[in-house]
């Protein structure tokens, strides 16, 4: 399932899509550490899956949750996106 | 040389005068529908102010989103550069802006000398400008000149969910159905903003010293949540809702013809 | 707001005489409380039996019982007939007579499927202060969702905010954007407060409310035509919720998107408590339901 967080406002699209068939390949996951604002949760989805998600007081907020991860210059590949060996998690911004 | 800054803002049309880099003469309206109007009404006071006619001005800048209806066919410069000219000038020691307005906030990373080095901004959504505090103030019943210092009598921080302006305001109907005081739901209106333009600001980068401008600034409780958000001390200059037009009339005075 | 609350849409129960629950074996509810509405759902051998649809009041549970309790009047059925019940919704983490909590996304794929059949395979549910966009499979299983919350924009509060600021009933909204000699642009703003600007000083150069309403209406769909095509959209395509019920956002929908809706033969703000009184139903056959007295 492709789970995709976050939102559309005025000022433009902010999403974090997971494949969350994807996710389930890993044991480790070792996105939840790597995320500097600890935005990523492991839950159990509706199917009885655990797969990870992003926070639910994140989802609102990511165009400033993800800000110092995303800064106007000199931007680094996000943390996030690297640490996941099975290349589930793709920012839309 | 006499120069012209004209900002038109979203709801106040500034303008600010300048002789040989002094004020001279500054006049504000109300923007509402009749752009064109409201600025050439700003104009006229800001020249009465300074004694002048229209003629007398060598040359005029204008800024702000409705700058193509400033009188007298200006050159048109950027909001983002007019507020860091505007800073840095009432401030040297200004390295980031952050200029807050009723309906867009933008943050800017100057040099020493006044120029853009990053920016970032947030625009098209109310809930990152003026227009939310005014919303909020409007549903918490109170003038918006007095919310700010109603937060600053708040004793404790509650969470604010609703991260846009519309949903916010039928949150804050709630919280007073639930006797929330009033204090505390200003307070956390204050840092709601707060956390949403200081994240825009840390996209450029926080380097002191924090210089706040723009109609909002005059919030004293939005300050306050600001500088908490930042754990920084913040600067704010004399009426910094003018700080981008006198950019612009700077720019206008060192601008070659 | 002024005298006449314009938001105020119909909130409306029924039940089909033709079924006798006493006759059912499986007798399962499901219950969808939003920010806006709440709707409750009783299944009868996965038939759907009775519903309700109200406005969410200022407290949860109460809404939650209230919404259940109005679906049972009239029928012979209490709570204690119930084999099970599944709460959805904003506020589906305060139902506590529920036995399980399932989110919105699933029990609107679910109740998508059993609306409008196994073909449909993308939902489009705009409620009252959510947009949600599911591509789902011919068992009503979510493949991929989206959904917003953040913003009013595109979302019944949204339209609400524009009912009442041109004093038309929001029933009467789809209608009456339909009465212009030629479409107009859709206004510039996204955001709700921005538009309600704009749509203000357009009536000051004289446009008339059919015309703002058509522009307000046009933006909307326009809006949430980019969230699905980020999706991607497959057919057959469906709407649930309060919108669906709007025109004037559907049709511009529809043509912008170049696909037509399924037409909804069932109220569709329902389709998330359904959902969850299908859950509910299968969570009874898996033998996790209640035990009967």
């Amino acid at each position: 399932m492709l789970a995709n967080y976050g939102y559309k406002d005025g000022s433009g699209e902010y999403f974090i899509t997971i494949d969350t068939d994807a996710c389930l390949q890993c044991g480790a996951r070792p996105c939840v550490d790597a995320c500097p604002a600890r935005l990523l949760e492991i839950i159990e989805d509706d199917y009885e899956d655990d797969v990870a998600a992003i926070r639910e007081e994140a989802r609102n907020k990511l165009k400033y949750a993800c800000a110092p991860c995303k800064p106007v210059s000199d931007r680094l590949p996000l943390p996030c996106v690297e640490a996941c060996p099975a290349r589930a998690i793709e920012h839309s911004w | 040389m006499i120069t012209a800054g004209i900002d038109v803002g979203a709801k106040w049309v500034k303008v600010v005068l300048l002789r040989d880099g002094e004020i001279i003469g500054r006049g504000r309206e109300l923007t509402g529908f009749e752009q064109k109007e409201s600025a050439s009404k700003a104009l006229a006071a800001a020249l009465q102010e300074a004694e002048l006619q229209e003629t007398h001005i060598d040359r005029t800048v204008a800024t702000g989103a409705g700058r193509n209806d400033a009188p007298g066919n200006p050159i048109e410069l950027t909001e983002v550069t007019a507020a860091a000219i505007g800073a840095v000038h009432v401030d040297g020691s200004a390295r980031t802006v952050i200029d807050v307005g009723a309906e867009e906030g933008r943050a800017v990373r100057t040099s020493e000398d006044g120029k853009v080095v990053d920016f970032a901004v947030n625009e098209k959504c109310a809930a990152g400008s003026g227009a939310f505090t005014e919303a909020m103030a409007r549903a918490l019943e109170t003038p918006v000149e007095q919310i700010g210092a109603l937060s600053l009598e708040s004793s404790q921080a509650i969470p604010m969910n609703a991260q846009c302006a519309v949903f916010a305001e039928s949150e804050v109907v709630s919280l007073l159905h639930a006797k929330t005081p009033k204090a505390d739901i200003a307070r956390a209106v204050h840092d709601a903003i707060a956390n949403r333009i200081v994240s825009m600001a840390r996209k450029v980068g926080i380097n002191e010293e924090v210089v706040v401008i723009g109609g909002v600034a005059r919030n004293v409780g939005f300050i306050d949540s600001v500088e908490r958000e930042l754990e920084l001390k913040v600067k704010v200059p004399e009426d910094p809702e003018y700080v981008s037009a006198l950019g612009a009339a700077l720019h206008a005075a060192n601008t070659e013809a | 707001m002024g005298e006449q609350e314009y938001w105020r849409w119909t909130e409306h129960r029924h039940h089909e005489e033709s079924i006798n629950p006493k006759d059912g074996e499986i007798v399962a509810a499901g219950i969808d409380v939003g920010s806006v509405s709440s709707q409750a759902v009783i299944m009868v051998d996965s038939q759907l039996y009775a519903f309700s649809s109200m406005r969410t009041g200022s407290d949860s549970p109460e809404s939650a019982s209230k919404a259940l309790a109005w679906a049972l009047e009239g029928t012979d059925l209490s709570t204690e007939d119930l084999d099970c019940v599944v709460g959805t919704g904003y506020g589906r983490v305060n139902i506590p007579f529920a036995d399980k909590a399932i989110t919105e996304i699933a029990c609107h794929a679910r109740g998508g499927n059993f609306m409008y059949g196994p073909s449909v395979r993308t939902i489009l549910d705009m409620g009252g202060q959510d947009c949600k966009i599911i591509r789902c499979d011919e068992k009503g299983k979510v493949g991929a969702f989206l959904m917003n919350d953040k913003c009013a924009a595109g979302t019944g509060r949204g339209m609400e905010v524009f009912a009442d600021l041109l004093a038309v009933p929001i029933e009467q909204v789809g209608e009456l954007s339909f009465e212009v000699d030629e479409e107009p642009d859709p206004v510039s703003s996204t955001c709700v407060v921005f538009a309600k600007s704009e749509a203000t000083g357009l009536m000051r150069q004289g446009w008339p409310k059919s015309k703002v309403l058509a522009a307000y209406c046009s933006a909307m769909a326009h809006r949430v035509v980019t969230l699905i095509e980020r999706l991607g959209i497959e057919k057959e395509f469906a709407i649930t919720g309060g919108i669906a019920k709007n025109p004037g956002v559907v049709k511009r929908l529809e043509q912008e998107l170049g696909v037509e809706a399924l037409k909804p033969r069932h109220d569709t703000q329902i389709a998330g408590a359904l959902g969850g009184a299908l859950f509910a139903t299968a969570l009874v056959k898996k033998g996790k339901g209640r035990k009967k007295k």
